[in-house]
């Protein structure tokens, strides 16, 4: 598993998709850090919130070229005919992307920090929360792209379908709204990423959020290791 | 010692690879011969473990590749029909990946090293792979085959792009690891294998149609063929001789030239008729300029193994234009 975490953040920082992807991400969190920032509010939960939309369209950029590239350029053989797990060559995949988005955490917490350099003591548990809750977002969003990147060859395929799966399952109860349905509202506030973190977001850690999200990673993670498995015998 | 028992697959309704069985000992170099859509890679993909068979069983030095795959692949180098290489790396950073990726205990610089030389990529060595010409991508390939010194070596096409004089080098590099290694090699070059190979296996539409060394390959299916012999004399007074011959199955006339006439005559199964030919052309007083076999090369065998439609009427006439070919 260490070989593959190590080639795929490398590949993060040798083609450019990485750099353009973390560009992408800075430039935006600039943007809105420094519109609370100059009117005086340290306010890191707010550039979180908006930072998940962003992300929205991150997350599936790189986890489009995950496993659909190594089929398309015959790689996969290289890796499935080595002595190693399919499970260690999945997981490897989605553990190098979530350290490329901790790289991105690391970012935040240094903006963070500047809070108090600058005067203000906004509560440390904020920034936890919210960088929790994103990750574990991330998380299950990655594992989420990693399984369709799974299902085809084609990155721009697997690109578009991780984003509006992404999109769906972030902004599903907004939707939901126009229906007066009691159960369907139900359905997709209980399914809607973005009201689970808006918990972490208030610095409140629940356990069912927690186990929601690991429990959707577990889950896409283990049909995607499937799917690769189940692809030999067809 | 690699053991393939039964081995099917079918590919929802197509089928791959159709009830193969086979030994390939330690130390032996075993050459895949077969058209295209044979079933070669799919027969390489199944004992790598890439594919799963559908039917049947494969074990690799007591190891079954369902149920312990891990210790298959560990001792299993593969290179597929498209070398498996990241284009955005350069050959070191892929040779030290594949290195951690197969979990080789060796020490890392010296065992790379050793290999870059033996498959002759030293000096590309710290290019990117996405520039290196389809030659170089092959020895890259081979080189990633190599690493770990696996016991068995699997090669699709390993020749394929490259230039006369490479093609001769990774033959060489064959051989060698043949010495201590057991290898397998597809490929439809047929010179190619009955060069490296000790033993060759032909397969067509997922079945295996011949399994020998080349030598026997070649002897077996030549002994009914015919005799090309040219006389010095009149067409109609040497096919009138020829007819008193015992044990000739058919005569074809080929050509006349200047007095010289030309006959394919094909014997009975079981009879050598080349003392008697020549008693009859002393005693009817026509010379014998030429006689020679018309045995089989490997290539022929081939046409004639994996093509039904492929008549003796055909192999006579590939032959006749081979030999044309020659004269000229």
């Amino acid at each position: 598993m260490g070989a593959i975490i190590k080639r795929e953040l490398k590949e993060y920082f040798t083609l450019p998709l990485g750099y353009v992807a973390l560009a992408v991400l800075l430039y935006f969190t600039g943007d809105y850090y420094s519109q609370k920032f100059y009117s005086g509010r340290a306010d890191i939960a707010y550039v979180f919130s908006c930072m998940l939309f962003v992300i929205l369209f991150v997350v599936p950029l790189i986890t489009m070229r995950m496993l659909s590239e190594e089929k398309h350029q015959k790689t996969d053989q290289l890796l499935l005919t080595s002595p190693t797990s399919i499970t260690s060559i999945v997981l490897g995949k989605f553990f190098a992307a979530i350290i490329y988005f901790l790289i991105f955490d690391f970012v935040l917490l240094i903006l963070f920090l500047a809070y108090y350099i600058f005067g203000a003591s906004p509560d440390f548990m904020v920034f936890l929360g919210n960088s929790i809750g994103f990750i574990l977002i991330v998380a299950a969003l990655i594992s989420i792209g990693e399984f369709i990147s799974a299902l085809t060859e084609s990155q721009i395929v697997a690109g578009l379908c991780g984003f509006a799966v992404s999109f769906m399952l972030l902004f599903v109860e907004n939707a939901a709204n126009y229906t007066k349905n009691d159960i369907v509202l139900k359905v997709t506030s209980w399914l809607s990423f973005s009201q689970r973190f808006s918990n972490f977001s208030e610095g409140i850690f629940d356990v069912a959020n927690f186990v929601f999200f690991l429990s959707i990673t577990a889950a896409f993670l283990f049909l995607t290791i499937r799917v690769i498995d189940v692809r030999r015998w067809a | 010692m690699i053991e393939i028992k039964n081995l099917t697959k079918d590919y929802g309704g197509h089928i791959a690879v159709d009830d193969i069985s086979f030994v390939v000992n330690d130390c032996e170099i075993l050459g895949f011969l077969g058209p295209n859509g044979a079933g070669k890679s799919t027969a390489m993909n199944i004992i790598t473990g890439y594919l799963s068979a559908t039917k049947g069983s494969v074990s690799v030095n007591g190891y079954d590749v369902l149920e312990q795959p891990i210790e298959v692949k560990q001792e299993i180098g593969y290179l597929p029909e498209l070398p498996p290489l990241y284009l955005d790396m350069t050959v070191k950073e892929y040779l030290n990946f594949v290195f951690d990726l197969k979990k080789v205990k060796l020490p890392k610089g010296p065992h790379i090293e050793e290999i870059c030389k033996l498959v002759g990529i030293k000096d590309v060595y710290h290019r990117l792979i996405k520039n290196l010409s389809k030659g170089y991508r092959q020895r890259v390939g081979i080189a990633q085959a190599l690493i770990g010194n696996p016991k068995v070596i699997i090669l699709d096409e390993p020749t394929v792009g490259l230039d006369p004089k490479q093609i001769i080098e990774i033959r060489n590099l064959v051989r060698m690891l043949g010495k201590n290694h057991t290898v397998i090699l597809s490929s439809h070059i047929l010179s190619e294998i009955q060069a490296v190979c000790d033993r060759v296996i032909i397969i067509n539409k997922g079945k295996i149609v011949a399994d020998d060394t080349p030598k026997n390959l070649s002897n077996n299916l030549s002994n009914d063929l015919s005799l090309s012999v040219v006389f010095e004399g009149e067409k109609e007074e040497i096919i009138k001789a020829l007819k008193q011959v015992n044990g000739i199955k058919t005569i074809d006339f080929v050509k006349e030239k200047d007095g010289e006439c030309e006959f394919n005559i094909e014997p009975r199964a079981g009879y050598d008729i080349r003392k008697q030919l020549f008693d009859t052309a002393s005693l009817n007083n026509f010379a014998i300029l030429k006689m020679s076999s018309n045995s089989l090369a490997l290539e022929d065998i081939f046409l004639r193994l994996t093509d039904e439609s492929y008549s003796a009427e055909a192999i006579k006439r590939s032959l006749k234009t081979k030999k044309d070919k020659e004269e000229k």
